[in-house]
């Protein structure tokens, strides 16, 4: 098994550029999950190590070999594709057979035997062997599809949205499964989705993408809590990151860029850090779990704000609190605090938990070592 | 006063029957979802309400008044069509005017309500622009607009955020809401994603194979699901169900024997009387917990089932650890920083006062 390393890869469609000058490295038997919007370049950037398009710049190595001419079936990277592409009219069998089977491998009827078997128990699947693939369900074709591109033992798994096309209830079963998987097989995974649950429950790291531009490379924990910027920082979490606009004024942040509604007192390490944005305007990232709700006024950050609406997710409930109209945001509340709409509560924010990003370049402030060589 | 009420639905497909002797009833200005698999009859009710199919059996009634036999036309509601549906070659100016014009308004006055409801959904920038020229979600609104600028009596909406990206459905799901809290119409909304539902409605209505299977608001379906479907259906991660039957020690106390793996757990006194009471005694029954109230030792404890960590899934806010328990896995939620390293063992025990036991022959939940 080997390691993925793109440098420079570009890919442009007419005026569109796809993806731009790239270079990620991906380790050996590493999960890497490529994330972000629908058009950010994913797929194509997928494609382009597959060998299903050729990059205008820039080059792809698997292991130390630089495959850039190399056609897909020579590259020994196996892609497991959004809609399965099964073969309808053969068994179970005769689909995972069909890649053994072909001109460049001619292994050996007792090899493909064994390797059937072995595969088939790994996912579950030996007692549809027989079974046309047309009658099976969601969930059984995706195993098929997955265990076509074990047959192969490829150097690199590339997975393109392998599980949107499933309902929720089995997305949640297939996700553990893969990341099971991939611990077994002890194999390299490349893959990509647009579903951030997928990417930080699956992912060893995570590249954010975004209009062809990768924004952040992390684990899940980095990226989570350390968002580089505005985007990476509402494209991961659920429910998504409150952003406030807001000014420094010393050592404080006044909130509402109309109404001054509320100022907030920085951290010390807040303070240090203020000194690093461009201007005066910024904003302050805090997820709706780092805001505590309370009925009292408690001594330090806590604003009074009515419960504009509730969302009852069961196991939490996501009141959207309005201090004005320019100010509302989501505080995350156990369902045992029974607020209900209209309701006038505290929201109490826990700022060392919180991210202040420029308004300017929309980058999160961080103290860069020149400061700290001081 | 817009409310819709269904009164003993029935609709027949040749011999499949689509919607079951349905009642519901939704009140005036309630945000009510349809939730249930592909299939369920969920569609087949909107279209029933809307006018777009005509119930074999049964009354409709839209604000106290008979409507079951009245043309969709007729009524003073209006439908969300999953794939927009938007008329192709109107700008969005256009498509947003086109009811007003269908019902003879006049020019001044069309101009001020598009402004109004573009203004609202936050698509005044592209009034200018045909359907071809828009993102996903701008789309979605503009089909939202198309039926806000009627000001209906009702809207129905079908499955309209289930083809946008993770991200966007989750904004759009909190821009609906918040768009029915500041309007409050009567809406009747269809979905298969229990996450819409439980974040959006007022009322959820859970359906299977053309039956209600259980009404209520989400915490009631959450907390106190009747029967197995809707317990497995809501709630995400998903329930854990494992396999049990109660045995009878020689004091007469009755404990959980875990089918898969022979081991007994003990349970309260309460739950032992409701087992007793409703003669499921050596009857097999199905242990539901939800993910939160199943606690994670990495130690021994007592009425705790030992297991090993199978895989570790991390969210961010929190972690879901999988065990196994038999040949089954049960999911653990636990803080962000409990990060144990696959194969370890541990145990798992369960918050006695959050089970529900469902009998296994009927499915229903007997505590």
């Amino acid at each position: 098994m080997a390691e993925v390393k793109l440098t420079s890869l570009t890919k442009k469609f007419g005026d569109v550029t796809a993806v731009n000058n790239m270079s990620i490295g991906i380790k050996d038997k590493e999960f890497f999950v490529l994330l972000g919007p629908t058009g950010a370049g994913k797929t194509t950037t997928l494609r382009l190590v597959a060998g299903l398009e050729k990059p205008d710049a820039g080059e792809i190595y698997l292991g130390e070999i630089k495959v850039n001419d190399f056609s897909p079936a020579v590259r020994d990277v196996a892609f497991v594709f959004q809609y399965y592409t099964l073969y309808p009219h053969y068994t179970v069998r005769q689909n995972l057979e069909f890649p053994l089977k072909s001109r460049l491998r001619r292994t050996p009827r007792k090899e493909i035997d064994r390797i059937i078997s072995e595969v088939s128990e790994i996912l579950h699947i030996e007692h549809l062997l027989d079974r046309q693939t047309v009658n099976l369900s969601g969930g059984e074709m995706q195993r098929v599809a997955i265990g076509r591109a074990i047959v192969r033992r490829p150097k690199v798994f590339l997975m393109d949205e392998p599980l949107s096309n499933l309902d929720a209830k089995l997305r949640e079963e297939m996700r553990a499964e893969l990341a099971r998987l991939h611990i077994d097989l002890g194999s390299t995974f490349f893959y990509v989705t647009h579903d951030q649950v997928e990417a930080m429950t699956m992912g060893d790291r995570i590249g954010v993408l975004n209009e062809g531009n990768m924004l952040q490379v992390g684990t899940p924990d980095k990226i989570y809590n350390k968002p580089k910027n505005v985007f990476v920082a509402k494209f991961v979490g659920s429910p998504v990151i409150n952003l406030l606009e807001a000014e420094i004024v010393g050592e404080k942040l006044v909130i509402g860029r109309k109404d001054r509604t509320i100022e907030c007192s920085l951290t010390d390490f807040q303070c240090k850090l203020v000194g690093a944005a461009k201007g005066k305007d910024v904003f302050l990232g805090i997820r709706p779990e780092d805001i505590m709700v309370s009925r009292e006024k408690k001594e330090i950050n806590s604003f009074k704000c009515s419960v504009y609406f509730k969302q009852s997710m069961g196991v939490e409930d996501i009141l959207n609190l309005k201090i004005s109209d320019e100010l509302i945001f989501r505080a995350i509340a156990p369902p045992k605090f029974k607020a209900d709409v209209g309701d006038t509560i505290y929201a109490n924010f826990i700022m060392d938990r919180s991210h202040i990003f420029d308004a300017q370049t929309e980058e999160r402030l961080e103290l860069s070592t020149q400061k700290l060589k001081l | 006063m817009a409310e819709i009420i269904l009164e003993n639905i029935v609709k027949r497909f040749g011999t499949l029957v689509a919607v079951n002797h349905l009642n519901l009833e939704v009140k005036d200005k309630e945000f009510v979802v349809l939730l249930g698999p592909s299939g369920c009859g969920k569609t087949t009710t909107l279209r029933m309400i809307s006018g777009l199919e005509v119930p074999d059996e049964g009354k409709i009634l839209l604000d106290g008044e008979d409507v079951t036999l009245k043309r969709a036309s007729q009524r003073d509601i209006a439908f969300v069509f999953q794939l927009y549906a938007l008329y192709p070659h109107m700008s969005v100016y256009g498509n947003l005017a086109f009811p007003l014009q269908t019902q003879g308004y006049s020019k001044e006055k069309i101009k001020e309500e598009v402004h109004k409801t573009a203004e609202l959904l936050k698509i005044e920038h592209i009034l200018k622009k045909k359907p071809r020229e828009l993102a996903g979600g701008d789309m979605q609104r503009v089909a939202l607009g198309r039926a806000l600028v009627r000001r209906p009596k009702a809207f129905l909406l079908d499955e309209p955020i289930g083809t946008l990206d993770a991200k966007f459905r989750e904004e759009m799901r909190t821009e609906l809401k918040k768009l029915h809290v500041d309007i409050g119409a009567t809406t009747v909304y269809v979905t298969h994603d229990q996450v819409e539902a439980m974040s959006m409605g007022d009322k959820v209505v859970v359906m299977e194979k053309g039956l209600l299977q259980q009404v209520g608001t989400p915490a009631e379906i959450y907390h106190n699901p009747e029967n197995l479907f809707v317990a497995n259906f809501i709630g995400s991660p998903g329930m854990n169900f494992i396999n049990c039957i109660p045995v009878r020690d020689s004091d007469g106390r009755v404990s959980l024997k875990i089918t898969d793996i022979n081991e007994i757990i003990k349970i309260p006194e309460n739950i032992q009387k409701v087992i007793i009471d409703r003669g499921e005694v050596e009857k097999d029954l199905i242990l539901g917990i939800r993910p939160e109230d199943v606690l994670l030792e990495f130690k021994k404890c007592e009425n705790y089932i030992g297991t090993e960590v199978y895989v570790v899934e991390t969210l961010g806010t929190y972690n879901i650890i999988d065990v196994k328990i038999g040949k089954d896995t049960a999911r653990v939620r636990t803080l962000p920083s409990v990060l144990p390293d696959i194969g370890t063992s541990c145990c798992i025990g369960f918050d006695m006062s959050r089970i529900t036991l469902f009998d296994k022959r009927t499915e229903e939940a007997i505590v």
